[in-house]
């Protein structure tokens, strides 16, 4: 699922300095779960703004609500009349709820209160690791199914490089060599062949590199 | 092989071959470029040029290769997958070999994290096996990547690789160096070898493998010049391995006698390489003390350098 | 094949411009063949790509959709929500390794007897000529 961190106060408040009504926005899918942009957090923040804003002897009006998903027209509408009311909507929901917004109440300007950083699974209450960056061409069935695109720092799809130590990537001892995992998956699986096989270069058009993205499914649309 | 590389020539003539390292200027001056090469001329057979190592940036490895090709010096380019695309490579190679360069090392390329532009994009559209297939197939096909064919001389690049002995997995190090050997390299270097009897190791399953018929091992041999860097080295640089009695012997050393010790141990790895089965040269890496390359090859009974 | 291979064909149809030429027909008593079986549908725009699918993997050699003319369904956007769910499957005929051409939509008005009946003849004998259903 998508996970994102809140941005530091220091760096929202610069986004609201002219705004006298601000709606915080949370949403109840991805970044609720990933505890960064839901009910709570919305209203946590909403609290925090306050109380900053109180600090700096100024008298903005903070108030928080959550849809359910940020990305859907549908659910947004919801939070239309606070939309109304607001001059500035500081959005915790990922980049896309942000941009949905936008679209869908051009008139009001909403900012991002959080960073949308990867494409991952919780590991534990509290953690979270990358797994996916969208390339759009799934290699999972060649490498036991571990991403070499978004788990090897050099995207490498016919590794190990000459940096992997101990099972570790030479740029952070504590991220896992992708290819080590890769091996020994392959390994477990009795597919070590696969290893020999020359993986031929990718293609990236699938992926951001194509340009922006887009899937139509003629079946589907009413 | 490729009749104009000088270093193929060798290679194929089963002469023991040796390559140093010249790291290019943070700059434009020429004329580091022209200091190190006095120190390496007619003590190597060839000159391997660094593409940004350790993503630091330096003049291109092809422009430094271009001044080496009029200074009478046959330059091996570095070749990095980190800051160049499949068109910015084949570009580059084009003009490599317009301007006299006939050696390519193909390499993955040092994570940018590491050196002094950390907030770079990285490019990493290929990886190092998939470059050395796509540089030997524009010289033995005379196409491009995507197909289309290359006017004029078809650029028949001799091709090389990299290997890290140690590196983990260590049961699949030669698997991949074989890996590299099929997508079409011609010769393999090494890291810097300091455990010398893990290398034969190494090599000894390289051989199992058949390699030594395939393609041309070079090991990675260095002077040290510090008790500092012994440590850095045995401790900091990832995929390294220094023997605990090398930096003893380093540390036993007084100050004064350090860097001839670092000599010396240099000159004894190379003797115990040379007797492995299966290396058929060596490639030193002194950087920034390339003055020591005329004394390690004559202590080791390397010189006169054979003329191609 | 000694004996003569009869297609089996499931036609899905809706209450509207599906159905009423056939019973127009059959009450006109117009010969068409009588390889195919009704399938009725409160309108074409509930034809779900499972039910397609089904058919075929039920053993069906072929499937026809009767629908009202894509701007006269009598639900408004039924029939061009069904076309637009055939083609879908069509393509996933192709993928699975079975003729795109076993599947066909049909548009009709409510006076179409006479088509209706064409129609069924010349979908049994396109079915005639691909062969069995290879999954039976």
């Amino acid at each position: 699922m998508i996970i994102g961190k809140q941005k530091p106060i220091e760096e929202i408040k610069p986004m609201m300095a002219s705004a006298q009504r601000v709606l915080v926005l949370g949403c109840g899918t991805c970044v609720a779960v990933c505890m960064a942009g839901g009910e709570k957090e919305a209203a946590m923040l909403a609290s925090a703004l306050r109380m900053s804003v109180k600090l700096d002897g100024r008298s903005t009006e903070i108030r928080d609500y959550t849809v359910q998903r940020q990305c859907e027209f549908e659910y947004n509408e919801s939070a239309a009349e606070l939309v109304e009311w607001a001059d500035l909507i500081v959005s915790i929901a990922c980049g896309i709820g942000v941009q949905t917004m936008n679209e869908q109440f051009p008139a009001r300007q909403t900012v991002p209160g959080l960073n949308t950083t990867f494409l991952g699974r919780p590991m534990e209450q509290g953690v979270w690791a990358e797994r996916c960056l969208a390339c759009g061409n799934c290699v999972l069935h060649l490498t036991g199914g571990i991403c070499p695109i978004s788990r090897c720092a050099k995207n490498i799809l016919n590794g190990p490089c000459g940096g992997s130590q101990r099972g570790k990537c030479e740029i952070n001892s504590e991220i896992d060599c992708a290819w080590q995992l890769i091996y020994d998956r392959l390994t477990t699986l009795g597919m070590q062949d696969l290893l020999l096989e020359i993986q031929p270069p990718k293609d990236w058009s699938t992926s951001r590199d194509g340009g922006p993205r887009k899937i139509v499914r003629e079946d589907l649309k009413l | 092989m490729n009749s104009d590389s000088q270093l193929s020539k060798l290679l194929s003539t089963g002469q023991f071959v040796v390559s140093a390292e010249l790291g290019p200027p943070k700059g434009t001056d020429i004329g580091v470029i022209q200091r190190k090469a006095a120190h390496l001329k007619g003590y190597v057979d060839a000159v391997n040029v660094t593409d940004n190592q350790t993503a630091v940036v330096r003049m291109s490895s092809i422009g430094v290769a271009a001044l080496l090709v009029q200074m009478g010096l046959e330059p091996i380019i570095q070749m990095t997958c980190r800051d160049r695309n499949r068109l910015a490579i084949q570009a580059d190679l084009l003009g490599a070999w317009a301007l006299g360069i006939r050696d390519v090392l193909c390499l993955s390329g040092d994570h940018q994290v590491f050196g002094n532009h950390a907030t770079a994009k990285n490019v990493f559209d290929l990886d190092s096996v998939q470059l050395i297939q796509m540089v030997r197939n524009m010289g033995e096909t005379g196409k491009f990547q995507s197909g289309d064919p290359i006017e004029g001389e078809a650029p028949k690049f001799l091709v090389g690789g990299a290997a890290n002995p140690y590196a983990d997995p260590f049961d699949f190090r030669p698997l991949r160096t074989a890996k590299k050997a099929k997508a079409g390299a011609q010769f393999i270097q090494t890291q810097l070898i300091y455990n010398a009897p893990k290398f034969g190791e190494y090599m000894k399953r390289y051989c199992d493998l058949g390699l030594h018929e395939r393609v041309h091992m070079m090991a990675g041999v260095g002077p040290i010049k510090t008790l500092g860097a012994a440590r850095y080295m045995a401790s900091k640089v990832p995929g390294m391995d220094v023997p605990d009695e090398i930096v003893k012997r380093m540390e036993s050393a007084p100050k004064e006698k350090r860097a001839e010790e670092g000599i010396k141990i240099c000159v004894e790895i190379i003797e115990q390489v040379r007797q492995m089965p299966g290396v058929a040269g060596i490639h030193i890496m002194a950087i920034e003390w390339e003055e020591t390359i005329a004394e390690i090859t004559r202590r080791a009974g390397l010189l006169p350098r054979p003329v191609a | 094949m000694s004996i003569e291979f009869e297609p089996q064909i499931t036609a899905f149809t809706c209450r509207y411009c599906g159905s009423v030429p056939a019973d127009m027909a059959g009450a006109g008593h117009l010969l068409y063949p009588a390889n195919i079986k009704m399938v009725t549908l409160p309108c074409t725009g509930r034809l779900d790509a499972q039910y397609l699918l089904a058919a075929f993997e039920q053993g069906a050699d072929g499937v026809c959709v009767f629908a009202c003319g894509p701007d006269n369904c009598h639900h408004l956007t039924g029939s061009q929500r069904a076309a637009r769910r055939t083609v879908y499957v069509k393509d996933l005929l192709r993928q699975i390794g079975l003729q795109p051409e076993r599947l066909e939509i049909f548009h009709l008005g409510i006076g179409q007897a006479q088509d209706f009946a064409r129609i069924v003849e010349e979908m049994t004998a396109r079915i005639r000529e691909l062969g069995p259903n290879p999954l039976r």
